[in-house]
């Protein structure tokens, strides 16, 4: 039979236990289920209400990483600083998982850091796999052509009692890139762009498959960066096909299969791909010459603009009135005028190293605007170790930066790491929902040579003019 | 679980668009390792002024919310973060069901999970709904009906599987466990091991 094939349906078909009815989802197994502190405890207590063991708990990766201080920590007593909620929360983490036989990477563990950098750095992040995590960018390790998804918490205790889910099949969307992004244009660039095109719902209910040369010229990390943020655009999903730069990030890493098992895998994740003249419900294509450094200027990712655009005029809309209000923004002026508080760089979408180094380049030899706070927040142990052997701490300190432990971070206001009411924070995180970053926080998407320019600064910037050798 | 058959109620009306999970149940209310007593945390930020003042402009103070069961959201409701703590925030204060133009896509798995019945109409209903805050309405899972106060009613779609578990009050993980003999078969008979 000549059926030809999405990459998204090739993993899908694999991992159907029981077929799709129309009065009945299908059953979906699970072959990565990852796991953080803060959506699971009460996925544990069902397992427990319930007398139920964890059927896999081989194929649980568990860490703590959202409301963990970034911080050093060395004892619970230190914990406590942040919240007894916090401090109760990470105690039951360590008790669940001791508990259920699952492998933690907690505190002192040279793996631990956010969910989705540590599942790619240790190879457990593999072609053709499905995962899930109870949070929405999970989307991220699609960037392997994996399936990959966020789940909610009673969903969380499906894979964990059954090791599967029930799921009804997601239409497949086909985003395209094509050609060559300018200098000073980057991954987060581009997603923040195609979600301003298709908008914040535009993939609802569609897997994202991400193609087309400007896609498969991007290394591994910014590959992760575009597909993190598919949930920003409503979608279920996002994927990239595995290609030759996938394999080499691959290649030795400890959970990644070993010698002649690698052979193996090889030869099965080099069929992952959508064939030629495969259907996609749906299909966009972008220009990457057109792209420019973009900024978020509303209470939603899709509301975003050009580094030099003026704030488009919809007041129309009382949406966009009531997000302008809290952005405390005018109508007609760019970004670039607006005073920064705070800068952040980290998150599950630019953490990596690459996103460190490309941030340690422009403020390298120089110092950040007086008033101005700048986190840099490695994504993970392993992250900050390299950064640490790269020197890039010491830049970033000597530019007046704070070098943290891992973490979420500002990313999510919930460890102790937020920004004051009313002010502007520049940010490479993937959220600026009102109150995301703390109680009346402001927060501008950028990239990390966006963020880092801005903190130079002291104004939202165009990192054009401060890219260095 | 407790069966659902028909809700009849008030609505409360919030017209924004993509309201997100953020807002309605900030992040650092999640440091909770239960379920319970969430709603005293719905829309906090909104509810409360930063003093921990009640907000009286915001539509769940006003007294005509009391009571309410159904809230009218404006379109793409619930986005952003997978948190079923929205869900079950949102149950405890008392609400048993969203209705909208869109709702996003891991809300709506979180919600008919626990109960919550997430109801997309088309445009005119809605902005209907939108026009007439307080206005009583009755929502049918059984027929997948909505019906306005002056009689008119709309179907509105649901996953089959998802209603008829509400229905008859099953927990999906019940359902799942009888497939327990077609999961060991598949892990058994796949080419490779994760
Ligand atoms: S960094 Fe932010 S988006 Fe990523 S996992 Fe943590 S809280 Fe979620």
């Amino acid at each position: 039979m000549s059926t030809q094939e999405t990459l998204h349906n090739k993993v899908w078909n694999e991992h159907v236990v029981v077929a799709e009815t129309p009065d009945s989802p299908a059953v979906l197994y699970v072959d990565l289920h990852i796991i953080h502190e803060v959506t699971t405890p009460q996925a544990f207590s069902l397992l427990r209400e319930k007398t139920l063991p964890v059927r896999h708990p081989e194929l649980v990766l568990a860490t703590m990483d959202h409301s963990t201080p970034t911080t050093p920590v060395s004892s619970f007593k230190d914990l406590e600083i942040v919240g007894a909620g916090v401090a109760r929360q990470i105690r039951q983490m360590e008790k669940n998982c001791q508990e259920f036989g699952i492998e933690l990477l907690g505190f002192g563990s040279s793996s631990r850091g956010i969910v989705h950098v540590i599942g790619p750095e240790l190879g457990a992040t593999q072609p053709g796999k499905t995962i899930v995590c109870g949070d929405s960018h999970t989307s991220t390790h699609g960037a392997f052509g994996a399936l990959a998804f966020g789940i909610g918490t009673t969903e969380v205790g499906h894979v964990f009692a059954t090791q599967c889910l029930l799921q009804r099949k997601p239409k497949t969307f086909e985003i395209r890139v094509e050609g060559k992004l300018p200098v000073g244009v980057t991954a987060k660039d581009l997603i923040l762009a195609i979600i301003r095109e298709i908008g914040v719902n535009g993939g609802a209910g569609y897997v994202i498959e991400y193609r087309g040369s400007a896609i498969t010229a991007f290394d591994m990390e910014s590959r992760m960066t575009v597909c993190n943020m598919s949930i920003e655009a409503g979608a279920r999903a996002g994927m990239i096909a595995p290609d030759d730069t996938t394999l080499n990030f691959l290649h030795g890493l400890p959970r990644a299969p070993q010698d002649a098992d690698w052979d193996v895998a090889v030869t099965r994740w080099n069929e992952l791909r959508s064939d030629d003249g495969a259907k996609f419900d749906k299909s966009v294509t972008f220009a990457a010459h057109e792209m420019q450094p973009m900024v978020t200027y509303g209470t939603n990712p899709g509301m975003v603009i050009g580094i030099n655009e003026a704030i488009p005029d919809k007041r129309s809309d009382p949406s966009f009135r009531k997000a302008l209000d809290y952005m405390q923004l005018e109508v007609g002026k760019p970004m670039t005028e607006y005073v920064v508080d705070v800068v952040f760089i980290g998150s599950c979408t630019n953490s990596r190293l690459s996103d460190l180094q490309a941030a340690a380049n422009v403020v390298k030899g120089r110092k950040i605007a007086e008033g101005v706070r700048m986190l840099v927040v490695p994504g993970s142990q392993q992250v900050k170790q390299k950064a640490e052997a790269l020197g890039l701490d010491r830049i970033f300190t000597a530019a007046g930066a704070e070098w943290r432990e891992p973490g979420c971070s500002m990313c999510i206001g919930m460890n102790g790491d937020i920004a004051g009411k009313g002010q502007l924070t520049v940010s490479t995180s993937n959220r600026n929902f009102e109150g995301r970053q703390g109680v009346g926080a402001r927060t501008v998407l950028a990239s990390p040579i966006t963020a880092a320019a801005s903190a130079l600064a002291g104004k939202v910037a165009d990192p054009r003019a401060y890219l260095q050798e | 679980m407790e069966a659902i058959t028909i809700i009849r109620s008030r609505t409360v009306v919030m017209p924004t668009k993509d309201i997100d999970t953020d807002q309605i149940i900030p992040a650092r209310f999640l440091t909770t390792i239960s379920r319970e007593g969430l709603g005293k945390f719905l829309f906090n930020d909104l509810r409360l002024d930063d003093q921990g003042r009640i907000n009286k402009d915001f539509v769940l103070n006003q007294p005509d919310a009391s009571g309410c069961e159904i809230l009218v959201g404006g379109n793409n409701f619930g986005c952003g973060s997978s948190r079923e703590h929205a869900p079950w925030a949102l149950l405890d204060y008392g609400f048993k069901a969203v209705v909208s133009t869109e709702i996003a896509d891991i809300f709506t798995h979180n919600s008919l999970k626990n109960g919550f019945l997430p109801i997309v109409v088309d445009t005119d209903t809605h902005t209907t709904l939108l026009e007439h805050p307080g206005m009583e309405i009755t929502i049918d899972l059984a027929m997948q009906k909505l019906t306005l106060d002056d009689g008119t009613a709309v179907k509105f779609p649901i996953d089959a599987f998802s209603r008829d578990c509400l229905l008859q009050g099953i927990d999906q993980l019940g359902y799942l466990q009888q497939q327990l003999a077609a999961i060991e078969k598949f892990e058994e008979s796949r080419s490779w091991k994760p």
